[in-house]
């Protein structure tokens, strides 16, 4: 279990004010001028000794990320950060708890961050329906203008440095680099094509870096402590520490900080209270929000909480919203559920997922009910992975893997399903004798 | 120059080239429905996917991958084939099966890749989905449950027409392709989408039902509708023109054509003139042909050499050529063709000659258009100054102000202007590379030294370059001033002929013209109102003749279908008309009336070339005077007899220029 010492965000369950007087005196704000001054290619050493990968799901190197962006913007294209704080991937909830309890974290990264590649300024997205934190994180931002910290000559650096702040409209889809882009832009929010990526031309056609909220958030302390600090918690490739939100079928659901690559029997046992019922009533976890594959029980409970160790059992870290089910949940409507979401959030944009996510949706529905035929497993299978890697964006991935992690794990409970429905004549049928 | 390999043929193409134009370099088909060559790249359709190595392990959207070296495209792996099933399957399972009775049966690219790069049966036994319609104006016909989102028409309207009145709306399978507001799409170049649209969901809506397309004979012809010339087949069946759609020609009209080159066909069978008709007590009354060439005769023998001939906006080189032989035999050269009585100095063409030539305006960096509405004079020159601001140039204009579907910095209305220049506007001139002037109708009364002074000051003619440019409206406006259809004084100094042939005059003052007035033409429009003696002629359809357009570009049409009646080729009636009076004119036949003008005037021979005019102009009063209030064509879809003719055109009037609403009719 992470030391108390060792937590960055000291605030995230909101006990003390998220003001900045209060931040202050947990050390933020502490000397930024100092920390700039390392200097920006410094700083992205600093980010990239650390290990630091980012914490949006796809857990790109951080440093080597912002050490894409050009070190002599010209005047009329300057660079851009932009941060994604449109969190919509069901059960993530870690930003929020970022921007309501402790926004000065994620202001100051953004400076910090904005500094070391060079930017004009940060744009930070946050989700539509976030309503209370935007107006936290308005605050806040108001707040830090109002010291001197942002702005010109931002925490008398001498550099200048605005941050913000723009609300989504509720699509999900945002949340995708290039879209969040275009709806920054005033555009409908559809994911672009890649190349140009986005440190080539990015908003306003202009190099930019989108960052998720927590890989900025915990900059400022990177910088403070030190790359090696950080990167002695976790395992190789896989370092530091990051918000765990676990849902479901815990004792005491939480967001809570601890070191990666910790087991999930250790996650649940020191900080929710152990699986409801005990373990042997886990029946699966969704391990990184709702577009990883879900990972059955046998196979998680001793893994390691990392991008590496989730990706050997078939999953991935995504976000670290672990979704726990015990075996009173009706796995293929969950499943269905998440199929759903998927359709009713596709941009519309390019054809298979498109079309593909309202057809797999509805097959879903019918293995719901087992109003289907065993082949049709194969079909939804099928065209699983006919939308898988076909699309402009990620998202087709995302709606095809959770259907994937179910045939994968669970298809004789969706075979019993159909049996059972048409009166269990279906069994297999005998072969003839030779 | 990237080379690379596609299915191991090597090919080389430019710099910036994707992967799909090195497959097509190297003879590989590639699927496709959303990208176009003309519009940005959406890579939405997903399918034109290839393996690509190097890169990652999942198929690529080959429309929007830069090519590059040392890759290697795979176009017929069993990755692609299932790339590309998959993606078919996919456009097809919400894709309502009513090709019977879809227009675009027959030309439906989704039609043909499905039978192509499909798999031949579908798995989807769920509900299909089904759309509203949309509406989009009296042009398009919207189905949409079988649009494929494709988004082709909305790119079109955004980049090259310029109006951001079609777009998506709602996100996933919801996604819907709609004009907003359900308004007419206000764009006189709308029609392209139909062309655009891969699959049945954007049709023609004048067309609706009319044929299928393997029943239409495809004639290849040239557009009359103004002077730009746009290059269009024909499709008709029996003897009637059913519709009209733009061929490729990048020098003239790109593959575009506006509204009014599209849907004038159904003014080709109304309102003809069928029969000659000859006015007697007022009346017109119908006649033979040997009858009113009788009644001619009498006239012009009366007459002597006093006979002049005013040719419309739509004839032929060889109508016009085969009454000015006529008019020689006589011995008048009281030709006019610019109706409206302008009368500009035509001593050099080149100085009322478009010499940038159209495609050239796309290399333009600063551009002043004085007294030309080229929305409407001229929509495909002005579709490529928006290509021009693409590449940066600065658009400035003299004139009243009206919406261009670009930003244009007006400076006024008053020519002096011209020689009066606002310090900014001058500097830039003066600094262009390649400025551009663009003088329209309006403006050459008045203008028209002033703006071969701001062509001498601003040295718009240079090695290489030629800045100065005159828009016309008239397809026959070239030709006849190459003809010699001109007068000093214009029109006016033809009014007092005692007899006087209008070539299919229609917008001529007919009320100047005291003599006997024969008209030749093919529609009973504003000059039969007013003639004495009616023959009837053919339109440009109906005929093989040759037209020169704004840019001096020497084009040929051939005939699509047969005139009604009595009609008759306009130049075998001056031919037949020759011999009544006495003055056979020396040709009998199509060939040998062609060889004859070209004797007279060589450049008509070089079809499809540009006529070199020597830049030589004349000097003329450098003062611009006056102010322009308006510009010329007051109403786009209704500027010459044949449009005139067209209820789809009437149509287009009503209700995109004088803003009548249509009530749809209750389902």
């Amino acid at each position: 279990m992470l030391a108390d010492k060792d937590r960055i965000f000291t605030n995230v369950y909101g006990f003390q004010p998220w003001n900045l007087e209060a931040a202050l005196k947990r050390g933020d704000w502490d000397n930024t001028k100092a920390l700039m001054a390392l200097g920006q290619d410094a700083i992205i050493d600093v980010i990239k000794a650390s290990g630091l990968r980012g914490r949006g799901g796809a857990g790109f190197p951080t440093g080597t990320k912002w050490s894409f962006m050009p070190k002599e913007p010209k005047p009329d294209r300057p660079n851009f950060l932009v941060i994604n704080a449109d969190e919509s991937e069901p059960g993530s909830c870690k930003d929020r708890e970022i921007i309501r309890h402790d926004p000065h974290k994620l202001i100051e990264g953004a400076l910090i961050a904005g500094y070391a590649m060079r930017a004009r300024a940060a744009y930070i997205y946050i989700r539509g329906e976030y309503i209370r934190e935007a107006e936290t994180l308005f605050a806040a931002v108001a707040e830090a203008y109002d010291k001197g910290l942002i702005g010109k000559n931002a925490s008398g650096s001498g550099y200048d440095f605005d941050v913000f702040v723009h609300r989504g409209a509720g699509a999900y889809i945002c949340g995708e680099e290039t879209a969040m882009l275009e709806s920054l832009e005033g555009k409908k929010g559809q994911p672009r094509l890649k190349p140009p990526f986005p440190a080539g031309a990015g908003l306003y056609g202009c190099p930019t870096t989108v960052n998720n909220v927590e890989s900025i958030a915990v900059a400022p302390t990177i910088l403070r402590r030190g790359a090696a600090w950080f990167s002695s918690f976790g395992r190789e490739n896989n370092k530091g520490t990051k918000l765990y939100q676990i849902s479901g079928h815990v004792n005491k659901p939480c967001v809570v900080e601890d070191a990666m690559g910790l087991s999930f029997r250790e996650l649940i046992e020191t900080h929710c209270g152990g699986i409801r019922g005990g373990w042997d009533n886990l029946l699966a976890v969704i391990p990184g929000g709702s577009s990883v594959p879900l990972v059955p029980a046998k196979d998680i409970i001793d893994a390691p909480m990392d991008f590496d160790g989730l990706k050997a059992v078939g999953s991935g870290l995504g976000t670290a919203a672990v979704i726990v089910m015990d075996k009173s949940t009706d796995i293929v409507r969950a499943i269905s559920r998440i199929s759903y979401f998927y359709k009713h959030e596709s941009c519309g944009q390019c054809t298979p997922c498109r079309e593909g996510t309202g057809w797999m949706w509805r097959v879903m529905e019918r293995l719901r009910t087992g109003d289907a035929d065993i082949a049709e497993i194969d079909t939804l299978q099928q065209v699983t992975k006919q939308v898988e890697g076909h699309t402009i964006c990620a998202l087709g991935d995302a709606a095809a893997w959770p259907i994937q992690g179910l045939i994968r794990h669970f298809r004789p409970e969706i075979e019993r399903r159909i049996i059972e429905r048409s009166g269990g004549d279906l069994a297999p049928m005998q072969e003839a004798a030779e | 120059m990237p080379k690379l390999k596609v299915d191991g043929i090597e090919v080389e193409v430019p710099q910036g080239a994707t992967v799909l134009q090195a497959c097509e370099a190297a003879g590989k088909e590639i699927p496709r429905f959303c990208y176009h060559e003309r519009l940005s790249i959406a890579g939405n359709c997903r399918m034109c996917l290839v393996e690509v190595k190097p890169g990652p392990p999942k198929p690529q959207a080959s429309c929007a991958l830069p090519a590059a070296d040392n890759q290697e495209v795979f176009t017929t792996t069993p990755m692609v084939k299932n790339a590309r099933e998959g993606v078919m399957e996919f456009l097809l399972i919400n894709h309502p099966l009513d090709c019977p009775i879809c227009d675009q049966g027959g030309e439906c690219d989704l039609q043909d890749q499905s039978v192509a790069y499909g798999k031949g049966h579908s798995r989807y036994t769920e509900n299909k989905r089904a759309v509203t319609e949309k509406y989009m104006g009296p042009i398009v016909k919207t189905i949409m449950t079988r649009c494929i989102q494709c988004t082709r028409c909305v790119r079109f309207a955004e980049e090259v027409a310029g109006v951001e009145e079609i777009g998506a709306i709602y996100r996933g399978e919801d996604m819907q392709i709609t004009s907003y507001l359900e308004q007419a799409v206000t764009s006189e170049l709308s029609g392209n989408v139909v062309d655009l649209c891969p699959v049945g969901a954007l049709t023609s809506k004048p067309y609706a039902y009319e044929a299928r397309p393997w029943e239409l004979k495809k004639t290849l012809t040239i557009d009359v509708q103004d002077a730009v010339g746009t290059n269009i087949r024909l499709d008709s069946r029996g003897r009637q023109v059913l519709r009209c759609v733009p061929r490729i020609n990048e020098d003239v009209n790109e593959e575009w054509a506006h509204d009014k080159t599209r849907h004038h066909v159904d003014g080709l069978i109304r309102r003809r003139l069928d029969r000659p008709y000859v006015r007697r007590d007022g009346k017109l009354a119908p006649v033979s042909w040997d009858e009113a060439f009788a009644v001619i005769k009498d006239r012009v023998a009366a007459a002597g050499s006093n006979v002049a001939a005013v040719a419309g906006d739509l004839v032929d080189c060889e109508t016009m050529y085969a009454a000015k032989a006529l008019l020689a035999k006589l011995g008048s050269t009281k030709l006019e063709g610019r109706q409206t009585g302008m009368a500009y100095d035509t001593s050099s063409l080149a100085a009322v000659n478009f010499n940038t030539t159209i495609a050239g305006v796309e290399q333009a960096d600063a551009i002043l258009l004085v007294g030309t509405n080229l929305r409407w004079e001229a929509p495909l020159v002005n579709t490529r100054i928006r290509k021009a601001i693409k590449k940066g140039a600065k658009v400035f204009a003299i004139g009243p102000e009206t919406e261009l579907t670009y930003k244009v910095e007006w400076l006024g209305s008053d020519l002096s202007l011209l020689g009066n220049l606002p310090e900014a506007v001058a500097t830039l001139f003066g600094e262009a590379k390649a400025p551009l002037i663009i003088v329209g109708g309006a403006a050459l009364k008045g203008g028209h030294g002033a703006t071969l002074d701001f062509a001498k000051r601003f040295n718009l003619v240079r090695e290489g370059w030629n800045g100065y440019n005159v828009v016309h409206m008239a397809a026959s406006r070239m030709g006849g001033l190459m003809l010699g259809y001109a007068q000093a004084g214009g029109i006016a100094d033809v009014t007092d002929a005692a007899v006087t042939f209008f070539l299919g005059a229609d917008e001529v003052d007919y009320t100047k013209f005291g003599g006997f007035k024969v008209y030749v033409g093919h529609h009973g429009d504003a000059g039969v109102d007013h003639a004495d003696v009616i023959l009837p002629g053919v339109t440009y359809a109906e005929k093989s003749g040759t037209w020169v357009n704004t840019e001096g570009r020497v084009q040929r049409g051939e005939r699509a279908v047969f005139a009604p009646g009595d009609a008759r080729e306009d130049w075998t009636i001056f031919r037949a008309l020759s011999e009544v009076l006495g003055a056979t004119l020396p040709f009998d036949s199509l060939a040998g009336l062609r060889e004859a003008m070209a004797t007279e005037v060589p450049a008509l021979r070089q079809v499809n070339t540009l006529v070199a005019f020597d830049w030589n102009p004349p000097s003329l009063d450098t003062a611009g005077q006056g102010s322009l209030s308006g510009y010329p064509i007051k109403d786009f879809y209704l500027t010459n007899a044949i449009c005139r003719a067209s209820p789809t055109m009437q149509r287009c009037s009503a209700e995109l220029v004088h803003g009548e609403t249509f009530a749809e009719a209750a389902e």
